[in-house]
């Protein structure tokens, strides 16, 4: 290696957060619990760093480094900021619920902060072996901050559920990554693309590799039929931590699956294209079917997880700029969105009290208008109705199939998004046609409660002017795909 | 854009409406009262203006304002309104000031999100008329459904929640489709949501034309609604407040019938003439079975849903009877007038029936009788609406049946003749009811202590009275509005696209 050519600049977000984290990793052994706050204000300001040099840094095109491990472009420039600011979120809105039970304690504030800097190394991947890697720092963190409500024997469980399926998705993909490097000789995201593209690699052994990666993705995203772990894990982890695993992470999976499907085995579109169809009809129809008969919110917003992840593949599937990116717009408005909900529900419990089931929104419109009305928006953006956010994204990645004469795809999508639409009118029909049941006062602090209105207000803001952020991930998508 | 008077019939509504919900809890509810009824006097003097300054001798867009919204998925803020549009959002407007009075003292139940409903929804629909992009339309099109969901399901009567629900999921069905088709045409018109860019569209097979026109017709003919797909309205508005029965009625349902005018019609012409048979059978049941359906019912406000879908059931017979490729004039414009006047008399009869409702609580006929004798002057009045909904010569209601049924004898007799029987049905539903509820002897107690009406109610009646016996003896003020339009939307349906 020359050392002269090594620009660490790239990377250097990614470097602060892991220099960061280990002094806070440090610090935190001298903080009692009643101070607890600092670690708390230390990783907000972290990421507050993070978010400023990845602006500051911002380049409009892609530098490959660290001996092509890792890039850094628009794509996962735009991502990584957009992680940032939801991990901030995720912390701002578990804090009161984690202290209730226990568990603002240093690890939470390390793990979390480990988990983003393996879904950063995600998203700026290009090779197969950074790629793994940061995956299981992402993963392996997530299965230990479940873990971390180490008397609930439904937390553990759900631990041990996601760390076992997890462990086999790893394997698939791995085995699917030793095929393709078997067929190309190559574990460079790029080198293996010329190998495909030249026409020497044999055929069969890379279709046998794809179906494994494919799988693997599909049990990261959660899709059908390998989707099994996202309603047990959801609804067994403590609320904070469900949020934790349905937002940012899937920001990086979306990534990640671009990467590899997109840049590394762009050449083999018409082979996964199929494979993705089936995986998002099936997503879709089950998803939205299965949530119906839920009576669990998490349970419900789980199955709803996997329709959306559904509609995102749709995206992916149309194989070109406009899906990409309206796939990536679909994925940042979905997570914002269910934030929001997910935001509410842990506003709602409190000590002693997890507020997961219909039931317990009971009335909400009764007992305050203002969160009723928040919950609203995000329920309604989820369903896709104009005019929040959500309807937009469903739109984009319905426009981007039609635009590939997939007719019937979008045929498809949208009776199912119909079938969506039901179980969430049910969320709204229990908040404000129920009379109130459980009257006790919603204490959610000043600051979370600032937070969260401007997260679910956001939803409409963004629904009324979506233009700046789809034109960003327009751009972000053509700049950083090459083979674009 | 907030100096384009299109804009300001969308926006002003919508504002006032979120300044409405701002005011919070029931404790100043009174606030909310006084700041919506100021959102709605002000939201019906902006619509004014473009009543007054409506160009009669031009048949184009009016009012026009177009700039890019979403660029990157090629959607526009692109406003107008033509001589048919145009009269719906006055109407629109009119109604949510109606609406905003009737519900003034009846709702005591969260009111500043009752009125700030109404008030947002009233904003929605004049965007719904007033767009010129595809996209736009579905937004406002779509975004209507959230307040109208809540307002019956929050104020609604027993079965609420049912009937909520079965409306919303029967109007997102169809206009979901009708998204897709609206992709499907973006691409066809050289990536461009603008309706007149897909009106303009010169060649689509005929296959393709009658997927467009199935997809169109699920979406519209939920919402006008026509049978069999009607089911949804009896309950919706049965379970509705007085107020969202009188928006359905008056507006929502007309959406319906401006979606084919609009959309269908000029858009797939040679589909609409193809299955143009079909859509005369469907509206010719509308018309004779609702009817006889309506003359059993014991719920009043069940019998005026279904003279609802009746009357709508004329509007649609007459957007449809073609001879050869030419659509007729005179039924063309009759269905409209029907629109406008059914807006006016059926807002006029669920208001009625709410006045009565408010000092009975129910709505079955049978808890009625000899009303007239406690509450003469609302007698009157009601006797006037009941007239106008049988369509009375000298009311509204008579202008727009007598052009379709006009409009029917040219194109076939047969269809006529059955048309024509709703001027029987609709006499007999309508004036049986009130002798039934009106007259006789005071049947029971209930009637006994009713109260004839107060000020805010014979205001609420006068300027309703005023609007239909104007409509019935000068309804040349409407039509000649809308003439232009009519004429350029039947020169461009004559023209094949095959």
């Amino acid at each position: 290696m020359n050392w002269a050519d090594l620009n660490l600049m790239p990377a250097l977000p990614e470097m602060f957060l892991l220099g960061a984290l280990s002094v806070i990793l440090i610090l935190d052994l001298f903080i009692s619990d009643a101070k607890r706050g600092i670690t708390y204000a230390l990783s907000l300001l972290t990421l507050l760093v993070c978010a400023v040099i990845q602006v500051s840094t911002f380049e409009p095109f892609a530098t490959i480094t660290l001996s092509g491990m890792f890039v850094d472009d628009p794509l996962s420039d735009i991502v990584k900021v957009a992680m940032y600011g939801v991990t901030a979120l995720v912390l701002v809105y578990t804090r009161q619920y984690v202290k209730d039970r226990g568990l603002f304690k240093g690890e939470y504030f390390t793990l979390t902060l480990f988990a983003l800097l393996g879904m950063n190394l995600m998203v700026s991947a290009s090779n197969f072996v950074s790629l793994y890697m940061g995956l299981e720092l992402l993963s392996l963190s997530l299965y230990s901050l479940i873990a971390l409500q180490r008397e609930s024997g439904r937390a553990i469980e759900a631990a041990m559920k996601y760390f076992v399926l997890g462990a086999l998705a790893s394997g698939l993909l791995l085995y699917g990554v030793s095929m393709v490097y078997g067929a190309t000789g190559s574990l460079d995201l790029a080198k293996v693309a010329q190998a495909i593209a030249s026409g020497s690699a044999n055929q069969t052994l890379l279709v046998f590799g794809l179906v494994f990666i494919v799988a693997g993705l599909a049990f990261k995203l959660g899709a059908v039929p390998f989707h099994m772990w996202v309603p047990d894990v959801y609804q067994g982890s403590s609320t904070a931590m469900t949020l934790m695993i349905g937002a940012a992470p899937k920001l990086a999976a979306f990534v990640f699956v671009i990467r590899i499907l997109v840049q590394g085995l762009g050449e083999m579109m018409a082979d996964w294209q199929g494979m993705l169809v089936i995986l998002a009809v099936l997503s879709m129809a089950i998803g939205n079917l299965t949530a119906i008969a839920q009576t669990n919110l998490k349970r419900m917003l789980a199955y709803s997880t996997i329709s959306h992840m559904g509609f995102l593949l749709l995206g992916l599937i149309a194989g070109n700029a406009e899906g990409y990116s309206a796939a990536l717009f679909y994925v940042i408005v979905y997570v914002l969105t269910s934030l929001a909900g997910f935001g509410i529900l842990l506003g709602l419990s409190r000590a002693g009290f997890e507020c997961e089931t219909l039931d317990d929104l009971k009335g909400l419109n009764g007992r305050n208008s203002w969160y009723a009305l928040l919950m609203l928006l995000a329920l309604f953006s989820m369903a896709g109705i104009p005019p929040l956010a959500g309807f937009y994204a469903k739109f984009a990645v319905i426009q981007a199939i039609v635009n590939v004469n997939l007719l019937w795809l979008a045929v498809v999508a949208v009776l199912m998004s119909l079938i969506g639409a039901f179980y969430y009118l049910r969320a709204v029909k229990v908040m404000y046609f129920d009379d109130v049941q459980d009257n006790s006062p919603i204490a959610i602090p000043g600051d979370m409660k600032l937070v969260l209105s401007l997260n679910a207000v956001a939803l409409l803001v963004l629904g009324a002017m979506p233009e700046r952020l789809i034109a960003m991930c327009v751009e972000a998508m053509k700049q950083s795909l090459v083979v674009l | 854009m907030f100096a384009n008077p299109l804009s300001l019939v969308i926006w002003t509504p919508i504002v006032a409406g979120l300044l409405v919900l701002a005011t919070g809890g029931d404790q100043r509810a009174p606030l909310a009262r006084w700041l919506a009824l100021a959102g709605a006097v002000l939201g019906f003097l902006v619509s004014l203006p473009l009543f007054t300054q409506f160009d009669n001798l031009h048949g184009g867009m009016q009012f026009v304002e177009n700039m890019p919204w979403i660029e990157s998925l090629g959607i526009n803020y692109h406003l107008g309104v033509d001589g048919i549009s145009m009269l719906f959002i006055v109407l629109n407007s009119f109604t949510t000031l109606m609406v905003i009075l009737a519900g003034w003292e009846v709702i005591q139940k969260r009111t500043a999100q009752y009125m700030a409903a109404f008030l947002i929804m009233s904003g929605l629909i004049n965007g719904a008329f007033a767009a010129l992009d595809a996209i736009l339309f579905y937004v406002f099109f779509e975004g209507m459904l959230i307040p109208m969901y809540l307002i019956i399901g929050v104020w609604g009567g027993p079965r609420r929640v049912y009937a909520s629900i079965k409306f919303f999921l029967y109007t997102l069905l169809g206009s979901l489709l009708m998204l897709v088709a609206f992709i499907y045409l973006y691409f066809q018109a050289g990536k461009s949501f603008d309706i007149q860019a897909f009106q303009a569209l010169k060649q689509i097979p005929l296959q393709v034309q009658i997927l467009l026109f199935i997809a169109f017709f699920l979406s519209f003919a939920v919402k006008v609604p026509m049978w069999p797909v009607h089911t949804w309205l009896p309950d919706a508005h049965v379970e509705a407040p007085t107020g969202g029965s009188m928006v359905l009625a008056a507006i929502t349902l007309k959406i319906g019938a401006y979606g084919f005018l609009r959309f269908a019609l000029p858009i797939v012409p040679d589909a609409s003439i193809e299955l143009a048979p079909i859509m005369v059978g469907l509206s010719l049941v509308a018309v004779v079975y609702i009817g006889l359906v309506a003359l059993v019912q014991t719920d009043m406000k069940k019998l005026v849903a279904y003279s609802s879908i009746s009357h709508m059931g004329f509007v649609t017979l007459g957007m449809f009877l073609f001879t050869g490729s030419q659509m007729n004039a005179w039924a063309v414009e009759g269905a409209l007038v029907q629109m406008v006047s059914h807006g006016f008399v059926s807002a006029a009869m669920f208001f009625c029936i709410g006045v009565m409702y408010d000092r009975v609580h129910s709505r079955n006929i049978a808890d009625y009788g000899g009303v007239a004798n406690k509450m003469p002057i609302f007698a009157a009045f009601m006797m006037l609406f009941g007239m106008a909904n049988s369509g009375l010569p000298a009311t509204s209601g008579f202008v727009g049946e007598f052009m379709v049924i006009m409009g029917a004898v040219q194109v076939n007799f047969l269809v006529a003749a059955l048309a024509a029987t709703t001027l029987i049905f609709g006499a007999a539903y309508t004036l049986w009811m009130y002798k039934r509820v009106i007259f006789g002897d005071v049947d029971n107690h209930h009637v006994e202590e009713m109260k004839d009406v107060n000020k805010r109610e014979f205001l609420i009646l006068v300027i309703l009275a005023v609007t239909v016996l104007g409509m019935g003896l000068y309804p040349q003020l409407f039509v000649e509005k809308m003439h232009l339009s009519v004429n350029e939307l039947i020169a461009h349906v004559a023209q094949s696209k095959l």
